[in-house]
């Protein structure tokens, strides 16, 4: 099986005035394609930092990083851009919607700057918005939807490009269980279409659905588990 | 592709800004007003160099004008005792008129000497202080006069000399308030004159910049010159402050009309040659038009100058108030900043997002303004209708620049504030936009 993602001894220490950091400390771990993975540990442990690195948002002090098999512990800025835009699906926690913009127009915007512009690329964003069951919403904006709706906004946002996977940070965070449930069925279907997904969580219940967690503690790989 | 891009960017752009419409509004404002005023200053001033080009072409660019000026006087010293005299002779006329022609053939239009004189002129008990001009029959041409009733002099009255007049219309009007005036006479100290023609109205010339005086040709009184020379002479007598003086002057004026342009500095050379050396104390002078069209322009692009400098602060005013907006914009957005940045986009995209924003300000304000423009000429005659009708006194006080100041929109001023509008937007939003593009992703996501 082909893999999606692949980290080799992956570091990142942040340099301070008085002292320096080491936020992960050489992590390593595969994920192969239609992988399922939930990142757990204590506060502090390293996950936003790892996150970051896996989102192509960071470089790492050492080690390297690869997606399916390419590098991207050395690209500059705008190669991260790039790959951001082309292989990556981004869901938060605080969903992170543009307020100013419609929930297609909130879909369409991966594909704005992944620099092709497909003509059907509007019938493309509002059958997206079906999926995640908003099709009678495309004309609202955010602030018009509930959190649950805002996170599918957010979901089917991140599928625009086709990503080579999923990343999610908390996603469940701001939301009640029932919402969450529905959310977590979402990532399952998803998933089960082939998707690999990412996810950082705090809660149980989200790690008790996915595949395989991964716990981090004091930026080291405590545990990897399969469900 | 890239077009639709950028009306993407562009719509982006509009819906931000209107989420913040007063805000908008007010950085608009800054520029319209900066704009709105270049093109209403740039217009008045188009407008008051079009009126002196005017003038100046009343006198003809193709003329020469060589005119005899009296000279300050020097005390007791008056050279000829009771007598002041000085310049323009017959003879230099006739020098003029032979070296113009041997330096070039066929260059002269026409040239025209004349002696004018102020004199009072009667009718029965009717009197009136009119400017007495002796003149030849090329006179009426030269200074774009028409015929209202009669004719003109001629060059049978000049030669032998006739006792005939043509009137100016006001003069006309004042001494024959109720008959037509052909045929019947005037008279002009001892002598009386037949009326031939009336000339039709002619609006006053301007002062020109100390060199010529304004002229009122409204009550002139046109004779042969010949007949001036045979029945009034040379010698005329003028009460100045009690004591009576005398002068002596052969011409007054001679009007040199050449045939096109390109001889005007050539020719105004050779006269100015002859001036200096006939009359080396100054009691001559010689203006050419031409001349003063080519200081009128030099005086007119040193005004656009101060006004290109301060309609600039105006604009750099504007641009200031359009950075302060864009920052706080960008800071603001903070949060935007980062999600887009997390979906894809480079630092460029972030810095186009910006700059697009920005320039759309800047140019609906470039745009409004130039509409306010255009209100520039109604404007203006309002205003001064509205001060005619409230006070007439006030009005009569105004310089005829400003009485009868006529607006010009200059084509280029209304394409430069558009191009200067959004030159503005490029550069004063140059710094949020890369503020906005240089912020950390990660922090701009953590933003709230
Ligand atoms: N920008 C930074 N500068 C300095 N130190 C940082 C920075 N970001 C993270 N750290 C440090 O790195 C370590 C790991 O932080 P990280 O945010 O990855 O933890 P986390 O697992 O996401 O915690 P939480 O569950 O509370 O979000 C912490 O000690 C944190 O203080
Ligand atoms: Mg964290």
């Amino acid at each position: 099986m082909s893999l999606a993602l692949r980290v080799e001894e992956l570091a990142k220490h942040y340099v301070l005035k008085s002292e320096t950091v080491r936020a992960l400390r050489g992590v390593s771990f595969d994920v192969p394609e239609g992988d399922y993975v939930a990142i757990m540990g204590p506060s502090g442990s390293g996950k936003s930092t790892l996150l970051n690195l896996l989102g192509c948002l960071d470089q790492p002090t050492s080690g390297n990083f690869f997606l399916r098999d390419v590098s991207i512990a050395q690209l500059n800025d705008n190669q991260r851009s790039e790959v951001r835009a082309a292989h990556i699906g981004f869901v938060f926690q605080s969903y992170n919607l543009i307020p100013q913009l419609t929930v297609v127009e909130n879909i369409e915007v991966p594909l704005y700057y992944q620099g092709n512009l497909a003509p059907d690329q509007r019938s493309y964003c509002k059958q997206l918005a079906e999926m995640v069951g908003l099709g009678d919403r495309l004309r609202h904006r955010p602030t018009q939807l509930s959190g649950g709706q805002q996170q599918r906004v957010a979901i089917a946002r991140s599928l625009a490009n086709n990503p080579y996977f999923i990343l999610a940070d908390e996603p469940t965070g701001n939301l009640d269980s029932a919402t969450t449930h529905d959310i977590l069925s979402l990532f399952e279907s998803l998933n089960e279409q082939g998707k690999t997904i990412v996810i950082v969580t705090h809660e149980d219940e989200v790690a008790s659905r996915v595949k395989r967690v991964i716990r981090l503690r004091d930026g080291e790989i405590d545990s990897d588990t399969r469900n | 592709m890239i077009l639709k891009r950028f009306f993407q960017t562009l719509r982006l752009g509009v819906y931000s800004l209107l989420l913040h419409k007063l805000r908008s509004g007010l950085a608009v404002l800054g520029i319209l007003i900066g704009i709105t005023a270049v093109i209403w200053l740039v217009a008045m001033g188009e407008g008051v160099s079009y009126q002196a080009q005017q003038q100046i072409k009343d006198l003809g660019a193709t003329n020469i004008i060589v005119r005899s000026v009296r000279p300050a006087q020097q005390g007791s010293s008056a050279s000829s005792g009771l007598f002041l005299e000085y310049g323009l002779l017959r003879e230099d006329f006739d020098l003029i008129v032979s070296n113009i022609r041997r330096a070039t053939s066929d260059v002269l239009e026409q040239i025209v000497p004349l002696r004018e004189i102020k004199k009072e002129a009667r009718r029965h008990d009717l009197n009136l202080d009119v400017r007495v001009v002796g003149c030849t029959p090329e006179y009426l041409d030269l200074n774009h006069l028409t015929i209202d009733r009669g004719r003109f002099l001629t060059d049978s009255d000049n030669n032998p000399p006739e006792n005939v007049a043509v009137l100016a219309a006001e003069a006309a009007k004042s001494l024959f308030p109720l008959e037509n005036p052909i045929n019947q006479t005037i008279q002009i100290d001892a002598d009386f004159y037949r009326i031939v023609g009336v000339t039709e109205d002619r609006d006053p010339t301007a002062a020109i910049g100390g060199s010529l005086d304004s002229q009122d040709y409204n009550l002139d009184v046109y004779i042969p010159l010949a007949t001036l020379r045979a029945r009034i002479g040379d010698m005329i007598f003028t009460s100045r402050s009690g004591s009576r003086e005398g002068e002596i002057v052969q011409l007054s004026q001679i009007t040199i009309g050449l045939k096109d342009l390109t001889y005007v500095d050539a020719i105004s050379e050779i006269v100015r040659k002859i001036v200096l050396e006939k009359h080396p104390n100054k009691d001559v002078k010689v203006i050419v038009p031409k001349e003063l069209l080519r200081q009128a322009a030099l005086l007119r692009m040193m005004f656009n100058v101060l006004l290109i400098l301060i309609a600039g602060i105006s604009l750099v005013v504007g641009g200031i108030g359009i950075m302060n907006i864009m920052l706080a914009t960008v800071t603001e957005r903070t949060r935007e900043i980062g999600i887009r940045r997390a979906l894809g986009a480079k630092r460029r995209n972030v810095i186009a997002q910006f700059l697009v924003e920005s320039v759309v300000l800047t140019g609906i304000g470039g745009g409004l303004g130039v509409a306010f423009g255009f209100l520039c000429k109604p404007t203006i005659n309002f205003a001064r209708d509205l001060v005619m009708e409230i006070s007439p006194e006030t009005a009569n006080t105004l310089p005829t620049t400003i009485l009868e100041l006529q607006p010009i929109i200059a084509p280029w001023s209304i394409i430069a504030s558009l191009l200067i509008s959004v030159g503005v937007g490029l550069i004063f939003g140059m710094y949020p936009a890369y503020r906005a593009a240089n912020m950390d992703p990660i922090e701009a996501l953590r933003h709230e």
